[in-house]
């Protein structure tokens, strides 16, 4: 429960957001990475100089991967990926504010329906993880794109193993 | 869109003599035997006449042309159409030059005429003759504005089709599909609904949105299929007559799958909840949904018998794709399929007699089996063939073939015998057909 005086602190603060925003525009708008990254606090990721804490670009060059994958018809999460989504949920924990996007994909080498319904499984198998390693339920959204968009675009075993994948879309 | 329905009429007064006992039959079920000559000359005008859809004259060898083309795709035929037999006057339709027909080698005779009558209609006669026995073995008339004189040919063609095989007419119908074009790892799909043999094609989404699997609902003024608009994959119903599309299932996960019910109350689908996917009905109209399978697993392509009792679907509950049947309120689920290899997307037939499937063994096929899992028949072989779907007299199954490496898709159709093996024509490449009711 909140006393008067933090709601009205509160209250207070919200308008001199909502102020601020609304001048911006008659502002001239700085460069975003310079704008930005001086006011978050330093990140200890070794490669991670110059990309914007909590983004896209931040999230690839601290994790190492957005990308896991799976072996035929399967969805369980295998000792690399396990590695890979380890260091996900890390990052997520670290950034609660930022809401991830888990595509499931599928090869083309499956039924259309079947494969949705299997790029939904492999999407909810990383939510899972990711939610059994701390990271909060509510930044996770899934979608299953079945086989509708491969990354590799052969008909080989290794295009297949590179499409059979679930991907941790954060925003950019 | 304006749904016409076009009568068939009996015509009277331009000949007397009435239709004898069939001399002639097509065998359909063999499959090999010879396809039956059949003539199809380029139908006469009894006057002259300009239409919004042209002369009269002209759409009476382009009604021909429609018939041959049909009889021929249906692989039963060998008909020689406007191009190859000569045309004939108008009062030779009620009184064809047999002993010139006995010399083509035909041994049925389709002809008829193309009137322009006072109301800004057409009418299309269609007379069926047996060229042996030089006997009348049907006739009909049919009434259609000029934009809609292919649907004419089309019912005259069935008219051929059902007298000389005794099977269901299948023509006069229409297919929804996904168009597709574009990179293979970014496919632009656009539904689009054409006439069974791909005239009067149009789009019906703009490509914006990943939409899959289409299906007409059982007249065919409805289309239920899935799309990602809003990055939301769900099941929408699109009404064909107004353009409007609307959800059927405002739900938190992924509803995907559908199809109608045979008397078009339901939507049979598949919702996906963490992993977790199964079978649930809904009222077409939307509404709380049912849940008919709770299987550990994915349950999904559910299609309903026609009669609406039974609903056969894929589930992978016993660790890979298989068939199986239960009743339409979730009760008895047995499997149906126990062959080597994988089964998915069953869909029954509108005879109730057979299931067809998508058999996965080494490539992808085209299959059917009984309903009680027997008989099983492999129709196809390509490199990925499936989504098969069923013309309206249970007789033919459209399907789609990926191919190996360019991941392009096509539109193709083969009988129940599989030997006639043909693709439908799109203008661009095709997937995820369903074909629709024969038109009233």
């Amino acid at each position: 429960m909140m006393n008067t005086t933090t709601k009205v602190l509160l209250t207070a603060s919200l308008l001199a957001v909502a102020a601020c925003s609304k001048k911006k525009p008659e502002e001239l708008p700085p460069p975003p990475a310079q704008s930005q990254v001086p006011a978050m606090p330093e990140t200890s990721g070794p490669v991670s100089g110059t990309a914007v804490p909590g983004s896209r670009a931040d999230f690839l060059a601290q994790v190492g991967s957005d990308t896991i994958h799976f072996d035929t018809d399967k969805y369980d999460i295998n000792a690399e990926a396990s590695g890979i989504l380890t260091r996900q949920a890390a990052w997520l924990n670290a950034n609660p504010s930022v809401r991830a996007t888990i595509e499931g994909h599928a090869d083309e080498r499956g039924t259309r329906e079947y494969n949705l319904a299997l790029g939904d499984r492999r999407a909810n198998s990383v939510k899972n993880f990711l939610v059994n390693n701390g990271v909060s339920s509510a930044q996770l959204a899934t979608i299953s794109y079945g086989k509708e968009r491969p990354v590799a675009t052969g008909s080989d075993e290794g295009s297949w193993a590179e499409n059979r994948r679930a991907v941790t879309v954060v925003p950019e | 869109m304006k749904r016409y329905k076009i009568l068939g009429m009996i015509l009277t007064g331009l000949v007397m003599a009435a239709p004898s006992q069939a001399q002639i039959r097509v065998d359909i079920t063999g499959g090999i035997s010879a396809p039956m000559p059949i003539a199809v000359p380029a139908m006469p005008t009894p006057a002259a006449a300009n239409t919004p859809a042209g002369a009269t004259a002209a759409l009476g060898r382009q009604v021909a042309d429609v018939i041959t083309n049909d009889l021929k795709n249906s692989g039963l035929f060998a008909p020689m159409g406007p191009g190859s037999v000569r045309p004939v006057a108008f009062k030779q339709v009620v009184s064809p030059d047999f002993p010139y027909w006995t010399g083509t080698g035909a041994q049925a005779l389709v002809q008829g005429f193309v009137q322009a009558n006072g109301d800004g209609t057409l009418t299309v006669g269609c007379y069926l003759y047996d060229v042996f026995s030089r006997t009348e073995m049907t006739r009909q008339g049919y009434v259609v504005p000029p934009a809609q004189w292919r649907r004419a040919a089309h019912k005259c063609a069935d008219t051929v089709y059902t007298r000389l095989t005794g099977e269901g007419p299948y023509f006069d119908s229409r297919i929804v599909y996904v168009s597709e074009s574009g990179p293979k790892n970014n496919r632009t799909k656009r539904l689009a609904i054409m006439d069974q043999d791909g005239a009067n094609h149009r789009f019906i989404t703009n490509g914006q949105n990943i939409v899959l699997t289409p299906r007409y609902s059982p007249n065919g003024s409805k289309i239920v299929y899935m799309t990602f608009a809003g990055r939301q994959p769900r099941v929408y119903v699109y009404d064909v007559g107004t353009g409007t599309q609307r959800l059927v299932v405002s739900q938190a996960n992924m509803t995907f799958s559908p199809r109608f019910s045979p008397d078009g109350r339901y939507i049979v689908f598949s919702i996906a909840v963490n992993g977790n996917t199964d079978i649930y009905r809904v009222s077409a109209g939307g509404g709380s949904p049912q849940r008919l399978t709770t299987a550990p697993g994915i349950d999904t392509s559910a299609s309903y018998s026609p009669d609406g009792s039974k609903i056969v679907f894929e589930s992978d509950r016993s660790g890979a794709q298989q068939l199986y049947v239960m009743n339409a309120d979730g009760s008895n689920q047995q499997r149906i399929s126990f062959g080597s290899g994988r089964y998915a997307t069953p869909v029954w037939s509108p005879r109730g007699d057979l299931i067809a499937f998508t058999k996965i063994g080494g490539g992808f096929s085209i299959g059917v089996m009984s309903p009680g899992g027997g008989n099983e028949k492999i129709l196809t072989g390509g490199w990925q063939d499936e989504g098969p779907s069923w013309s309206p007299n249970g007789r033919v199954i459209s399907f789609f073939r990926t191919a190996q490496g360019s991941g392009k898709a096509d539109l193709w159709s083969v009988d129940l015998t599989g030997v006639n093996e043909r693709p439908i024509p799109t203008p661009l490449d095709g997937s995820d057909p369903s074909w629709g009711p024969l038109l009233p």
